[in-house]
């Protein structure tokens, strides 16, 4: 759980200066792009102080169930899903835009990929399904918004609706079992590498790839761009609206990685899958740093906000606590994150 | 530019090859034909006079709702003299209300209703039993006797109970047994009522604790990530109630990646999926304890009944009683094949 340290203290600069080059962004934040990497560093730091403090509760309350490998794998299984959904968002989101649809296209590709007919191309074809239908969905997201000018929100609503009633078309409002056992095993003990459960590997490389798009690439400093002034972007020569087209489409691909994550996991497609990832996403991305309104946040911080989340609700089941606290509690963490993050925020303008 | 039609090209051929392979693999038919589902013979097999009967449910979004319509079709195709209205499903309490009056309206001999909320749909349930038109109530029951003339449906508290009955004889000779309950979605009555149940039969048994119990949502998704937690949070247990057998999958499948056995677990609803399990005896599932879609077949039967105004065979009233509530039968190896044909996907 703390192995994300050191990347996130590489990132704050790292970040300052990625903001640079793209012809300094007229921006609303206060303190310009340096400031703004010190404040993302205080603010995984605190997010690694929640997490430390979780830790803590957790061990006094159930020290036998919370402390041993068994819960680490668990608590980073069960983030592994949702987590790669959240870094597809958070580009999204930093990128100035917002993707709702998220869990609907989680639930299509899921379902997609384990008809008979596709469980017949075995591991490859439920593999390469996933992917694929995530990603034309998320085509048809990217170029509804980018070339058809919809706004996001109304965009993404549309593809929620309507992948969702894909899904329950392709269904029936059936549960799918999946008879691969080669995709089934990769969700079993034995497949365990050093101890690492494979879903988290993935989480891991996904995290890693997102992290090197935003930081260490031209698209990344691109999307920091057009988040924070989509104009000034346009003026600088950025082609805005295919920027647009592939933030979605990246979006699309990480639910449809997800998707196939999430037949691992649970072993069956269902057209009930992903149900409120859109909210839980955008809460892990929010609380991890990332402005509603674009043009700044963190892949570490979102992560770090994913496993947050996770971790409470681990330390919830461990006690025993029923869902009416459980929801109580999130809402809670949410409010106090955003009023704590706009206390940094202030502090760090005057 | 020839550059860029190059990679066109390439792009346009592999989205054409991908979109072609894709639709290929929308299709659920299986290979080998399942089985016909056996069809008991009804109540009372002599035609009669033509009866029109409306139906109108919620949207068929998981199996056990998706059982509900396949039973009700079923049920009136094997009466000649029936004809069955239906309507598409919905969730929407507004649109569902719509049918159900364009039912009224297109003057059906009965009603046959399952609610997506039986409390919203009461008020035009009230307004068919005064437009003179019988309503039958399937399951999820209106706010008001008067706005239905039978209500048929399922026991959730006695589902509850005769989980709590199973377990109880499994393990009453053990001493200080644990019992873990994975509940379904907790914001619905049904869900307290199944937990009543299944607390006050374990109440009979001194020797039993019930020592954990987390809310799942119905999903697999949910099933696999709350009995994850449970399976962390209690090292050792001897049986688990399961409320639903959709989860159970996720549940299943969870107990199978936490590498446990040690318990008997009982499912819920009678998944076709479930009862393979129990059939097959390779898991820790040993039973499910019945939410039968089959009430669907008897609504028919009962809608026709009243619309041909005769009563139930095998019962001395001269009229169809005002409320019939279903067994929760506890469905183990031995009574399998019985009810494997009632099984939903």
């Amino acid at each position: 759980m703390t192995q994300p340290a050191p990347s996130a203290q590489h990132q704050g600069p790292e970040k300052g200066t990625a903001t640079g080059p793209v012809a300094a962004p007229p921006s609303k934040q206060g303190g310009g792009p340096r400031a703004f990497g010190l404040r993302a560093d205080v603010r995984n730091l605190s997010l690694l102080g929640v997490l430390a403090v979780l830790a803590v509760v957790g061990g006094i309350t159930e020290p036998d169930a919370f402390l041993d490998t068994g819960n680490l794998q668990l608590i980073l299984t069960q983030s592994s899903v949702i987590g790669v959904v959240t870094v597809g968002m958070t580009l999204v989101i930093i990128g100035g835009g917002i993707d709702l649809s998220v869990g609907a296209m989680v639930a299509l590709a899921s379902v997609w990929a384990t008809t008979l007919a596709t469980q017949d191309f075995g591991f490859a074809g439920i593999l390469f399904t996933a992917v694929i239908v995530g990603l034309a969905a998320g085509l048809v997201n990217g170029v509804l918004i980018a070339y058809g000018r919809m706004v996001p929100f109304i965009a993404t609503l549309a593809m929620l609706a309507s992948a969702r009633g894909l899904a329950l078309l392709i269904t029936d409002g059936k549960t799918q079992i999946v008879t691969v056992q080669s995709v089934l095993d990769l969700g079993l003990p034995d497949s365990y590498v050093l101890g690492i459960p494979p879903l988290v590997l993935g989480f891991a490389a996904v995290t890693v790839v997102g992290w090197l798009i935003l930081n260490r690439t031209t698209f990344g400093r691109r999307t920091v761009a057009i988040g924070g002034n989509a104009e000034a972007a346009r003026l600088a020569g950025i082609d805005v609206r295919r920027q647009r087209l592939y933030l979605y489409l990246l979006s699309g691909v990480c639910c449809g990685i997800a998707a196939f994550m999430l037949i691992i996991l649970s072993g069956s497609g269902q057209n009930t899958n992903g149900n409120l990832y859109e909210l839980d996403a955008i809460a892990a991305a929010i609380i991890g740093g990332t402005l509603l309104s674009g043009g700044r946040g963190t892949i570490v911080g979102s992560v770090l906000g994913v496993l947050v989340f996770t971790t409470i609700t681990n330390i919830f089941a461990l006690n025993n606590l029923q869902s009416d606290v459980q929801q109580i509690a999130k809402g809670a963490i949410i409010v106090a994150a955003v009023l704590v993050q706009h206390r940094t925020l202030r502090g760090g303008e005057t | 530019m020839p550059e860029t039609s190059r990679r066109g090209l390439l792009f346009g051929t592999a989205a054409v090859s991908a979109g072609a392979f894709l639709t290929a693999c929308t299709s659920n038919e299986p290979k080998e034909k399942a089985a016909a589902q056996s069809n008991q013979p009804a109540a009372d097999d002599k035609p009669g006079k033509p009866v029109t009967i409306g139906f109108a449910g919620p949207q068929a979004d998981h199996g056990w709702l998706n059982a509900i319509n396949v039973q009700a079709k079923a049920r009136a195709e094997k009466y000649s003299e029936v004809t069955l209205e239906i309507t598409e499903g919905s969730n929407d309490t507004a649109a569902q209300i719509g049918q159900v009056k364009t039912l009224i309206n297109k003057k059906v001999d009965v009603l046959v209703v399952l609610p997506a909320d039986g409390k919203a749909l009461t008020q035009v349930g009230l307004e068919a039993m005064k437009a003179g038109i019988p309503v039958v109530n399937l399951d999820r029951i209106f706010a008001s006797p008067q706005a239905y003339r039978c209500w048929v449906g399922g026991d959730n508290y006695g589902m509850g109970l005769n989980a709590g009955h199973y377990i109880g004889e499994q393990l009453k000779d053990k001493a200080n047994a644990k019992v873990v309950e994975l509940a379904g979605i907790d914001n619905l009555e049904l869900t307290k009522q199944r937990s009543q149940g299944f607390a006050d039969a374990l109440k009979n048994y001194s020797n039993i604790k019930l020592v954990a119990r987390q809310a799942a949502d119905f999903t697999v998704e949910s099933g696999q990530a709350k009995m994850a937690q449970l399976l962390q949070a209690q090292k050792q247990f001897d049986a688990l109630w399961n409320h639903d057998d959709d989860q159970g999958v996720g549940a299943l499948r969870a107990i199978q990646q936490a590498g446990r056995d040690e318990f008997l677990m009982v499912g819920g609803a009678g998944a076709k999926s479930a009862m393979d399990a129990i059939k097959a005896d390779n898991s820790v599932l040993k039973a499910t304890v019945l939410y039968p879609p089959t009430m669907a077949a008897s609504a028919i039967d009962l809608a026709r009944a009243l619309g041909q105004s005769k009563g139930i065979a095998g019962l001395s009233e001269m009229e169809i009683p005002t409320s019939l509530t279903l067994y929760s039968a506890v469905v183990t190896k031995d009574n399998i094949d019985q009810y494997l044909p009632t099984g939903f996907s």
